[in-house]
Parts: C-alpha cells; structure tokens; sequence
C-alpha cells in the first residue's frame, strides 16, 4: 500500500502541494489526473524521492521514502519521468538492462538477461532491441524506457505521462500492456494521464488533483461525471455513457 | 562490431608500439652494443608513457563528459588541466623541495576544485541549449589558465608553465614516467564502475531511480577525471584533443554503454596519441614535434570531418 500523509510542497514560496492524504491500495492500475500545474508530477516525483520531501510523510509497504535508503527503494518502486531525454548511445536492450542495475549492480548474469527479452517482448520490441536509442521513434523510445521501468521488477511503477507523443494505437498497445503489468505480474501502476477516457478505460480507480489538494477520487465510472470534471479542469466536459463506460467529450 | 573495433585496435597499437621503440636517433642495430641500454631506459618507457596517458586521457574525457552530460567537453579545455597547472605552480611557489606525493596531491585538488567548480556553473545553463555548455567550458578553462599564466609570468616561472601546458614526450626516460602509471590504474578503476558512469548520463533523476547515489557518482567521477589530469600534466603535460576526440568517435562506432566500450576507448586513445607522437618524431626527424602540435592538427581534422558527418545531433 502507498500512503501519503499530510505532504505539503512549495517551490520559491509558491505552493504546489498542499496537504495532500492520499492511501492507494496496491495492485491495479491507478491513474492521477487533473490540470496542466496541479501537481501531478510533483506528487510523482516526492514519491520517488527524486526531490526532498518538506513536509508530510510517504510511505510504501511501510517503508519510508525518506529514512530507507536509495538501494533498497530502487528494488521497491520505479519512476519513469516525462520528457526523459539522454544524449548517450544506447541501445534499446543496453537501455531496458540498465533497469536491471539495481539487482546486478554492475554484473549482470544470465536472469537478469532473460528478464530483458522478456520486458522487450512484453513492450513489443524484440526486433528493436539492437538499435539505438536515438535511432527509432519517439513512440518506441517512450515505450523501451517504460519497459526499463518494468525491468527493475519493483512492486510499484510510477509513470509520468507515458502516454505523451504517442498515437492512438501506441496509446492503447501501452495503456493495454500496462493493465497486462498489473494483472498478470501482479505490480501496482500509478500513472499521470491526460487524456481522461483513456483513465477511462484502462484504469481502476482514479485520483484527480486541483491545484496542489485532492479533488476527487474513486472507480471511473463513479467520479467521472460532468460535474467533476467540468469542475477540476474549469471547462464544461459533456460525459457521456458508451457500452457502460463514461466518455468524456471535450473535443468539441 | 565493439569486439572487432577493440580487437583491431589493439593489432593497431601493437604495431604502433613495435614501430615507436625502432623509431630514434640511435640506431638499434643487433651489434650495437648500447642497444638494450637505449631501449629499456628510453624508448620502452617513452612508448608506455604515451600509451599511459593516450589510454587514460581518453577514458578521463569520456567520465567528464557522462557527469557533464555534454559530449563536447574535455579535461585539457575545460578547467581540469588548468587547475591541476594551478595547483603545481602554488607548490612550487610555497614550497619548492615539496615530495612528489605532495605535488601530486595538491594538483589533483586543484584539479578536482576546478572541475567541481565547472559542474556547478554548467548545472545552471538551460538544457535546451547544449552548445552552451562546451562554450562556458572554455572559458571558464581559459580563465583559470589565464592565471596560471599571469602568475608565471609576474614570477618568471612561465618556463615552467610551458612545460606543464604543453604535452611532449621527448623528456621521458626511466624513472621519470612512472607515475603515470597511476593514472592508468586510476582508469582501471573507472571500468570498474563503468555502469554508474553510464547511468549518471542518463541524469540524476534516472539514477536516483535506479538506487545511485548521485552526489557519490559525481564525486567519483571528478576524482578520476581529475586524478588522470593532474598525473599527466605534472608527467608530460597537457595532451590536448585526446579526451573529446576518442569518446566521440567510440560513441559513433560502439555506443555509450561504457562497460562494452570503455576498453576500446582506451586503446583507440593510445593509439591515436602513439601515432602522433610517431609523426611528430619522424616528420622533422632528428628533431621533434610536440606531441600536442601534432594532436591539435590531427584532432581539429577528425574532429571536423565528425561534426560534419553527424548532422542534426547537438547532444
């Protein structure tokens, strides 16, 4: 279980989070939302301890994000940040091994090896694993550091907008793969999404901020209605019903 | 393809090497009767100093440039040899029968200084802007070396100065190149963490997720980035072009997986610095050419034809 107590951050004075409670059960997919600045990324990378926490307290299985150490952490939750960029020359599979290191620290064996070819395939990249990074698209990219995510084989996977600069069939190949992660190998997901039908679809319960507080949470078909989200992104959102689940139509 | 570039390299240095103790004034001949004299106290340790520091130099510019997270930047340009210059120059000056330790000791931590300090003004320039951190390097080199410099000169050292900023190796015999074996050993230890060098290239936040401690990486990293210098500049001098050249065209051919390809980096930057030493030895033959000359032709060259041939990559 993920329990965020209280947590309460602020950047040059200016409140991004503020006294944010959250318990999120584990297992599942759970999908944070909310508008551009509200503090879904913060809140991500707090918990990942990527920045220091100020106040407030979090918590996986029990284990504290900022008294246990960086090792130990590393074999319990993984973060993938939006917009990762790297200049290095990796390829795919060098990439996706790198997930490994905190179980082989520097000499990887034969298991750690398998459990490669095996996110690469899970992720659909078996035929890329020997390109390089800087040399296939955006969209394989994005996909190869999200299966580095699933290599480090942690119980708890923290996504930042995997889904940007993918297109509708990539979107879903990952949103699909990502519910397979939770269901099948049994990993509890928190992704940061955009787009609310694809929270919609593919998750199980979701979480929306407004301005650094909790909104709302809850089952999809529970807490997407009209007047939620016209509410937390301060436009009005027809929702509609569509073979039993809410569709937001906010293109119009 | 990293084992066959590996592997051709060393054939590559093997001969360069048979070809560096055959190449000098005295002639080897079999009935030379000094011939092993020549040989066991110039030429071999002329020949291991230059592949020392070649092989070494080269790995030192491709740690920089993971912590820098910039492929542009190198020790000799960048602070670090300037600093390590710095720090030789103050203990001559305050204390001139210091041991060698000492003098080594207080040029790597200048160097170290130097390099810390270079890492915290680059930190601030935006990321969107990727040539900016080689510009700054060298200024900020520069500045450091103006000092140098300024301080030789006020004090009538600037013979020394020289001496440290311009690499050759004419001067090496027997019992005066042995440190660098140091600096070699120092590489070593890089492979050895090869990976964390890796994963701080893909920046604090990956490696934080993968269980480093990052502030520990650095540190490393700038002991062995500044160690290599300030072993080499007090040795031979400053050898210049080797730390950027060598880790771009690895980067090109074998990638940045630096487990797999620091070997080939470090032969493929003794190899280049063999084959200039060589040149500078032959062209004006029996005079010489510093090695450091002879690098920044053939480095601006090689450096030109790789901007060129890498369209559209800035990082």
């Amino acid at each position: 279980m993920i329990e965020i107590l209280g947590v309460s951050h602020a950047i040059s004075g200016r409140p991004i989070l503020s006294d944010v409670t959250l318990r999120l059960p584990s297992g599942g997919v759970t999908a944070l939302i909310g508008p551009n600045g509200a503090g879904k990324s913060t809140l991500l990378s707090l918990m990942a301890r990527l920045q220091k926490l100020q106040a407030g307290r979090i918590s996986f299985d029990g284990l504290d994000v900022t008294r246990t150490p960086t090792d130990r952490l590393a074999l319990k939750l993984a973060i993938l940040r939006q917009d990762t960029v790297f200049g290095a020359r990796l390829t795919l599979r060098d990439l996706v091994e790198f997930g490994r290191y905190p179980h082989h620290r520097g000499r990887p064996g034969s298991g750690d090896r398998a459990k490669v070819e095996q996110a690469l395939a899970l992720f659909g990249l078996h035929d890329l694993g020997d390109r390089y990074a800087d040399e296939v698209s955006g969209g394989q990219r994005q996909r190869a550091l999200v299966a580095m995510t699933f290599a480090q084989e942690t119980d708890y996977l923290l996504l930042d907008e995997p889904l940007n600069n993918l297109d509708m069939a990539h979107a879903r190949h990952l949103m699909r793969t990502l519910r397979e992660v939770a269901d099948r190998h049994g990993r509890t997901v928190v992704v940061v999404i955009h787009e609310v039908n694809y929270a919609a679809a593919h998750a199980d319960r979701i979480v929306a901020l407004k301005e650094g507080r909790l909104a709302f949470e809850g089952a999809p078909a529970e807490v997407l209605t009209e007047e939620r989200l016209g509410a937390l992104y301060g436009t009005p959102v027809p929702v509609r019903q569509v073979d039993g689940r809410p569709v937001a139509l906010h293109y119009g | 393809m990293t084992a066959g570039v590996t592997w051709g390299t060393a054939a590559l240095l093997a001969v360069l090497a048979v070809a560096s103790l055959l190449t000098g004034v005295i002639d080897l001949a079999p009935g030379n009767p000094g011939a092993w004299g020549v040989l066991l106290v110039s030429r071999l340790p002329r020949t291991l100093a230059v592949i020392l520091t070649g092989a070494s130099m080269a790995v030192a510019g491709l740690v920089m440039q993971m912590l820098v997270r910039n492929r542009y930047v190198e020790p000799t340009t960048s602070g670090t040899g300037q600093g390590a210059a710095l720090g030789i120059l103050l203990v001559t000056l305050f204390w001139s029968d210091a041991p060698i330790l000492a003098q080594m000791a207080a040029a790597s931590l200048c160097a170290l200084l130097a390099t810390g300090g270079l890492l915290l003004v680059v930190r601030r320039l935006p990321p969107t802007q990727p040539l900016l951190v080689p510009m700054v390097a060298l200024v900020y080199g520069s500045v450091i070396g103006a000092v140098v410099v300024f301080i030789g000169y006020q004090l009538d050292l600037l013979q020394y100065v020289e001496v440290w900023t311009n690499g050759e190796f004419s001067g090496v015999i027997l019992g005066r190149y042995e440190l660098l074996w140091a600096s070699g050993a120092v590489a070593v230890a890089a492979y050895l963490a090869a990976d964390r060098f890796t994963i701080a290239g893909l920046g604090r936040e990956a490696s934080v997720s993968l269980g480093l401690d990052y502030g520990r990486v650095v540190l490393l990293g700038l002991l062995i980035v500044s160690v290599v210098s300030a072993l080499t500049v007090a040795t031979v001098g400053m050898i210049p072009f080797v730390g950027i050249v060598v880790p771009n065209i690895a980067s090109r051919l074998l990638g940045d997986n630096l487990r797999a390809t620091l070997p080939g980096v470090a032969l493929l930057g003794a190899t280049l610095v063999l084959a200039c030493d060589l040149i500078g030895r032959i062209v004006r033959h029996p005079y010489e050419i510093p090695v450091g000359t002879v690098l920044g032709v053939v480095g601006a060259v090689v450096f030109l034809l790789l901007l060129h041939g890498r369209p559209g990559r800035a990082g």
